[in-house]
């Protein structure tokens, strides 16, 4: 250390120093934050765009037009024969439909001669009333012979027409509403009998090709079934895989493919996982097509990946201090890990998991391929039922012709949104209630 | 080469025997990481109700040794122990002993305070309960409440047990961490580097507390400081390079050393 090495000629005087751009270094920074802000901006105008659109035209599917009018539930049409008693089928097959077109003529002052007027009457009211009627006379046969004041739902083309979503400027030739029913409609407006309520029926309705008569109903229970079965099954497994990964396999060539594959596993097209559902759980194990079962299943394949990597990556994040200090104690591994690591680890694992769900409740794809792009009216009562999805109903309906289905595509994404809306919540609350500092 | 021949050793130890009670007897320990070697047939012997403290530049291997007594090393991946190691007469890595048992026997202390993300009550009752010491709640009231006492703590928390540990500062923290470590009546308390992330202030206090958990443990410590070795310890043992340099009373070791390096080391000549 005798050589000390002297600085640069002029160093004893202070040293002249080189131009680094030190202005250049505060314009670069200052670029890159108008850059972050600039795509900040883009990504929420667009968020901006998206949400008004699709609340713009769906709020109105929460709402449908009623006719409230007093209905006569004559006798001579639901049973002329008094046949009720003995064959319980008469009830049910009784002609609804036209006790309410006489309900809604005669506060018209329809003729009951005049036929193409009570035909454009026919065409006011959904065909859902023969439903709604026949359940009032099922539950209550006394009703028979009275008058009861009864909301009938309007059709699919009057309750646009009221919305203002068909233009009455067009010519009489080219629209679904004619000129007459437009004044009918306008004559109940006034006097309070035709009037916009709460739409309960989107929420509990099976779908139907009558748009005002259907709902998301068992599409919901679909989605809800699903969620549960992929809840049930990938929370276990995907922790107990990632817990033995992470913790008790040793660091090999194997695992390390494993590894590897569970990451890209993650980014498969979730449309391969419908085609795998449907040669294994459809054609190779005959579970039912269909069925929210199967759509649990394929979802649940779909989500594992994203739930093992969200576990792993919460179970390194746990201190090592923690563990030795455990493990000190003289605690077993297994100890270590189910006293110590593993709920310090849970609000990343919870976070992944409902992460992982909410991607799961929006997946539509595999969905299409093992047939729960389906027609269902009826509630499923286990999951092994037919029955269909939030999703696949919104992109059922976004094929429909009629004007009432586009506010209600509309309607169904704001549900679909909604729960998305309430799970994220969700992870952030628990994730708030986990979370502890060491 | 100023290493102690064998022969010498032994002729060392077959003295001092007669005098003197073994807690752990490590004999030719060598610790291998994957390929590399870290310790070199390290023998050395650990008294009885004695600090025994362990110093040498970063590196040497003590911390690696100090692992050694109680097993900490077998979690590392890669890690291989050769040589033996008893407490009192059983071989610590014979297949017949629990490691579960062992650590209950020999605690530790980290350097840097890691309690558990719970209350302080808990954080003590952990040890107690994993190995069945306490047969019901007013038993273990009186394991935590001892264990507190015991590390010094009780009157600065016992208003406050059920509130978390690690709002507690950085001192009264490492307290705890030997208090929990007491609770499960170990034999041996092995220390690394306790008080390096301590001021000076609470450094006093867990070196205080050292001195008075002696009478009923007996205490491996691994420290950078010299002071600190001197105060607290009885006997020193000096590392370099994965070898025992030299192993004396702490007071010969740091007023006559027997080997130069270690007078170099504590002049602060290397390391």
């Amino acid at each position: 250390m005798t050589d000390v090495v002297s600085f640069p000629a002029g160093a004893s005087a202070k040293p002249a120093r080189r131009d680094i751009g030190i202005k250049r270094r505060y314009a670069a920074e200052r670029r890159f934050r108008a850059y972050g802000i600039a795509a900040l901006s883009f990504g929420i105008l667009f968020l901006f765009i998206l949400l008004y659109s699709v609340v713009s035209k769906g709020y109105t599917a929460f709402q449908q037009t009623m006719i409230t009018v007093p209905v006569e539930f004559s006798e001579q049409i639901i049973d002329k024969d008094n046949e009720r008693a003995t064959d319980p089928q008469k009830l049910v097959t009784a002609n609804y439909p036209l006790i309410a077109r006489n309900a809604v003529a005669k506060v018209l002052g329809v003729a009951e001669t005049d036929r193409s007027g009570l035909r454009a009457v026919n065409q006011m009211i959904s065909d859902g009333v023969r439903g709604q009627l026949r359940d009032m006379v099922v539950a209550n046969p006394q009703i028979i012979g009275t008058t009861q004041t009864v909301s009938l739902l309007a059709a699919g083309d009057i309750d646009s027409a009221f919305k203002g979503q068909i233009d009455l400027s067009v010519s009489e030739n080219n629209r679904k509403v004619s000129d007459q029913q437009v004044g009918w409609m306008n004559q109940l407006a006034e006097s309070g009998a035709l009037g916009k309520h709460f739409n309960t029926g989107i929420f509990v309705n099976g779908n139907s090709s009558r748009p005002e008569a259907a709902g998301v109903g068992v599409a919901l229970i679909g989605s809800f079934y699903m969620m549960l079965i992929v809840l049930v099954l990938s929370l276990p497994i995907g922790v107990a895989a990632s817990i033995y990964l992470e913790e008790f396999a040793p660091k090999n060539k194997f695992t390390d493919l494993i590894e590897v594959n569970i990451n890209n596993l993650a980014a498969v097209p979730s449309i391969v996982y419908g085609l795998l559902g449907l040669a294994v759980f459809i054609n190779f194990m005959g579970l039912p097509r269909s069925a929210s079962l199967v759509g649990g299943l394929v979802l649940t394949l779909m989500t594992l990946p994203t739930i093992i990597i969200a576990t792993r990556a919460a179970l390194k994040a746990v201190p090592p201090s923690i563990r030795a200090a455990a493990l000190g104690l003289g605690a077993s591994k297994m100890q270590t890990i189910f006293h110590h690591v593993l709920p310090l680890a849970m609000p990343g694992i919870l976070t992944g998991t409902i992460i992982g769900l909410a991607h799961a409740l929006g997946e539509t794809a595999p969905l299409l391929l093992i047939g729960m792009v389906a027609f269902v009216a009826n509630y499923p009562t286990t999951p092994m039922d037919p029955s269909t999805a939030l999703p696949v109903q919104i992109y059922m309906w976004a094929n429909e012709a009629e004007r009432a289905f586009v506010e209600r595509t509309s309607g169904a994404i704001i549900i679909l949104l909604l729960f998305l809306v309430v799970m994220n919540v969700g992870a952030i609350l628990l994730r708030r209630r986990f979370e502890r500092r060491w | 080469m100023n290493m102690l021949s064998e022969a010498a050793v032994e002729k060392a130890l077959d003295k001092k025997m007669n005098e003197v009670a073994y807690k752990m007897i490590g004999k030719d320990v060598s610790v291998y990481y994957g390929e590399k070697r870290a310790l070199f047939d390290v023998n050395l012997n650990v008294r009885e109700n004695t600090v025994t403290a362990l110093i040498g530049p970063s590196g040497c291997g003590k911390s690696t040794f100090l692992r050694t007594l109680n097993r900490m090393n077998d979690t590392i991946e890669g890690c291989r122990v050769t040589g033996k190691i008893t407490l009192d007469e059983d071989d610590i890595y014979d297949k017949e002993i629990d490691v579960v048992e062992l650590r209950a026997r020999v605690g530790m202390v980290f350097q840097k305070p890691n309690p558990f993300p719970k209350s302080i009550y808990e954080n003590i009752a952990y040890g107690p309960r994993i190995h069945g010491l306490a047969r019901n709640k007013a038993d273990m009231d009186q394991i935590v409440e001892a264990s507190l006492q015991r590390a010094g703590l009780w009157a600065e928390v016992k208003d406050r047990l059920h509130e978390g540990g690690t709002g507690l500062s950085g001192g009264q923290q490492q307290r705890l961490c030997i208090a929990r470590a007491v609770a499960v009546s170990p034999e041996v308390i092995l220390m690394d580097e306790p008080c390096s992330a301590l001021d000076p202030i609470a450094t006093a206090k867990v070196e205080e507390l050292i001195h008075e958990l002696r009478a009923n443990y007996t205490i491996v410590i691994v420290t950078h400081s010299m002071q600190q070795a001197a105060r607290v310890s009885q006997r020193t043992a000096m590392f370099h390079l994965g070898q025992l340099v030299e192993e004396n009373d702490t007071d010969k070791m740091f007023t006559n050393p027997d080997d130069q390096r270690t007078q170099d080391y504590i002049m602060g000549r290397f390391g």
